[in-house]
């Protein structure tokens, strides 16, 4: 084990607490900092925070390199506090933080992103009266996704876990005196509640199996579980899809994915941070953190596999149909999302976390970029009402550009990398490959149309509107800059290497594949070129295709009807049962009912009872007699018998 | 020792008075003529307890002493019943036990 110094053992919870520092003062000094009428200096404070968190990440980051050459994890414990957090038996959870390869690239990732993302807010909320109010949810937000990545236990871990689910809700919530922002902010919270559920029991689980929640105990002794454990319905197996659930619900894979489209009612930046590059990755942190217990069922993977892909193929198809451009982001996530769980899946959790790492990049550019449109048409979303904005908005347009051609995954920027190393870890399972060689190009394709609906062709707005068109000021564009940097060359930093011995598994070595990046990038390029006929060329063919595609256009539409089918499981199960069966039946008819009767029971009893007593003192006093006599016959007749 | 002779004398008696005095508390309506009843009842067994005690070998005074206690008790019940007997008549202006019947289920 190495020495660590004080500075070493200091500097990972600095850069916790610095965040959580601005949301402090943010939430209980805000008044005061408002008297600077433009509330600039809250702005400010919020970004330095996250910033200095980025740089002290950054150090952090070399430090660990340097001390174990990143082979190894460094286990923190809480060294002043000097007490564990519970103690009960042998449950023991210290307050501890882990920092290995795949937190630092977590932790670089959060904070690096989230500090070009406060700054791109400046001017985004610019003209909001409750910015100090949002900045300081957002630096609240930054804390415990800090947290949630850089936990040495699955108790805090969950803590961050809860903490970030908070702040999505309050953020999608953020305007809420719009209706709908608030309906979306607890369809956020309650679905993610049922993944939470989920959570809860494959700690306990997971606690039955090794009597431990440290991450590094449960990496450690996952290769050495006993067999009774394993198996298709083994502890581990049963611990692993308890904890895929929470990472469904956080993730937004089917069939919990449905807040996440309704979570763009919230700001753009808001959708950029927390529900493109951060929070909903924290599910496929969760599977690539407990990897080495994942590897161990391989009916929990094939799970993971599936349900990634699958969500991946629908929420593709549907983004092609959508006109929101919030939403074909939104949808494009979850499909992305989808694609990381396929990679976990097939055991290839280096990839995953490659693909988590290059998507924060390019999506958050994407979703940056689409705020900055929708900062220039003065706040419409809807594509039908957009085009041609290239010229009007060239920073914005260059920028998305690069963003599309990364998610299209053109060589050579980051998004090639990862997809490629996402399709070559399944070539193996022919089904799933094809899906995902498919779904890749409904990526290229949903986000080429998306490209050209808004950048290409003739302005639909309106006069008026176009008159408005104004490119966004330089922090917003700054930002825009550097994740298009991001996005360029963050594929050239080989994560699954980085991030490989945290898994303890032996680095695969998949025989590398020459016609692969070929295909990978053709599909790309294929996938462009067919948006490009059908919505540049020829979009007279998009009326001709139309017509046999009808029923798959409905139910893309529809977006599965999945919102149908909880609306009417909620509607009527939930609401109508528990109207009919619960309330009228069991609480008023057996809860009430039995009380009720009861006491009727009793009434009924005493007044056949009431009439004995007849008021009349020699009654009683005959009735005493009576008993005296019947006692004194008892005694004599006892007695006379010996 | 007595004569047994003399005890069952004395405890027939004591069950006559006895009888006499429950028959008084559940024919007569008076009210003072209960409570004298009552009072004959509680001779009744005075008597009887002293003729046991008398026929009791070992010359113990239990029957005799708890005779004092029936006593004490029966003048405090006299005091209380006609203090009763008195608040009944000023508020019904009769001593008929039978009127006194609001208290009925």
């Amino acid at each position: 084990m190495h020495e660590l110094t004080t500075v070493d053992v200091v500097l990972p919870f600095s850069v916790l607490l610095l965040p959580l520092a601005g949301f402090v003062v943010l939430a209980f000094f805000g008044d005061w900092i408002k008297r600077d009428k433009e509330e600039h200096g809250a702005c400010w404070l919020a970004c330095a925070t996250v910033i200095a968190a980025f740089g002290l990440a950054a150090f952090t980051s070399v430090r660990l390199y340097a001390l174990v050459g990143g082979r190894e994890g460094l286990h923190f414990s809480q060294p002043y506090l000097g007490f564990d957090w519970i103690e009960a038996g042998g449950f023991r959870v210290p307050i501890s933080l882990l920092i290995d390869p795949l937190s630092a690239v977590m932790m670089l990732v959060v904070s690096g992103v989230g500090s070009l993302i406060h700054v791109y807010s400046i001017g985004y909320m610019a003209h909001d009266e409750d910015k100090v109010r949002f900045f300081s949810y957002l630096n609240l937000f930054t804390f415990f996704m800090l947290l949630l990545v850089m936990s040495g236990s699955l108790p805090l871990l969950f803590i961050g876990w809860e903490g970030v689910g908070l702040c999505s809700y309050l953020l999608i919530g953020f305007w809420y005196k719009k209706d709908s922002a608030s309906a979306a902010g607890l369809k956020a919270f309650v679905v993610n509640r049922i993944g939470d559920a989920g959570l809860i029991l494959g700690m306990i689980y997971i606690f039955h199996a090794f009597g431990s929640l440290n991450l590094v105990d449960i990496a450690d002794n996952a290769g050495s579980l006993a067999p009774e454990a394993l198996g298709q319905w083994g502890s581990v197996t049963i611990a692993c899809l308890l904890l895929f659930v929470g990472a469904i619900g956080k993730s937004a894979q089917i069939p919990l994915h449905v807040w996440l489209p309704d979570a763009m009612e919230g700001p753009t930046p808001v959708s950029a941070l927390i529900h493109a590059a951060t929070m909903v990755t924290a599910g496929v942190y969760l599977v690539a953190r407990l990897g080495p217990l994942f590897h161990q069922s391989e009916t929990a993977l094939l799970v993971v596999a599936v349900v990634g892909a699958v969500t991946a193929l629908m929420a593709g198809t549907i983004a092609i149909v959508q006109t929101d451009i919030k939403r074909v982001l939104a949808y494009s996530t979850v499909s992305q999302l989808g694609f990381m769980f396929l990679a976990a899946g097939m055991g290839a959790f280096g990839v995953a976390v490659f693909h988590l790492y290059t998507h924060a990049f390019f999506k958050a550019l994407l979703f940056l970029g689409s705020g900055s449109v929708i900062h220039a048409m003065s706040g419409e979303q809807d594509m039908r009402k957009m085009g041609g904005l290239r010229r009007k908005i060239p920073w914005t347009y260059w920028t998305f550009l690069v963003g599309t051609l990364a998610i299209a995954g053109i060589w050579p920027l980051a998004g090639f990398f990862s997809k490629d190393e996402i399709l070559l870890s399944a070539l193996h399972h022919p089904v799933l490959f094809g899906i995902a060689l498919f779904t890749a190009l409904l990526t290229a394709a949903y986000m080429a149309r998306l490209l050209f609906l808004t950048f290409f062709g003739e302005f639909r707005g309106g006069h008026e509107a176009e008159h408005q068109l104004h490119e966004s000021p330089w922090s917003m564009l700054g930002p825009l800059v550097a994740l298009a940097a991001g996005s360029i060359g963050a594929g050239f930093l080989k994560i699954p290497h980085v991030v490989q011995p945290v898994f303890r598994l032996p680095e695969p070595h998949a025989a590398h594949v020459a016609w692969l990046p070929v295909v990978a990038t053709l599909t790309g390029v294929a996938g462009i070129l067919i948006a490009w006929y059908l919505y540049l060329e020829v979009p007279e063919l998009r009326a001709w295709l139309a017509r046999p595609l009808r029923p798959a256009l409905r139910v893309f539409d529809a977006k599965y009807f999945f919102d149908h089918v909880y609306d009417g499981f909620v509607r009527h199960a939930v609401v109508g049962g528990s109207d009919r069966l619960l309330w009228k039946r069991v609480d008023q008819g057996a809860i009430d009912g039995a009380v009720n009767r009861a006491a009727s029971l009793t009434r009924a009893l005493a007044e056949t009872l009431r009439p004995v007593q007849t008021g009349f003192v020699r009654h009683y006093a005959l009735l005493m007699l009576a008993g005296a006599v019947a006692v004194v016959s008892y005694l004599l007749a006892s007695a006379a018998r010996p | 020792m007595e004569h047994p002779a003399f005890v069952q004398h004395a405890v027939l008696l004591s069950l006559v008075l006895f009888g006499l005095g429950t028959l008084g508390v559940f024919l007569r309506r008076n009210v003072i003529t209960v409570l004298m009843c009552v009072e004959l009842m509680l001779n009744g067994v005075n008597l009887a307890f002293v003729a046991f005690n008398r026929a009791a070998p070992g010359g113990t005074l239990d029957g005799q002493v708890l005779v004092f206690f029936v006593m004490v008790v029966a003048a405090a019940e006299a005091a209380v019943g006609l203090a009763i007997v008195i608040a009944l008549h000023r508020h019904k202006d009769t001593l008929d036990v039978d009127a006194f019947s609001v208290m009925k289920g």
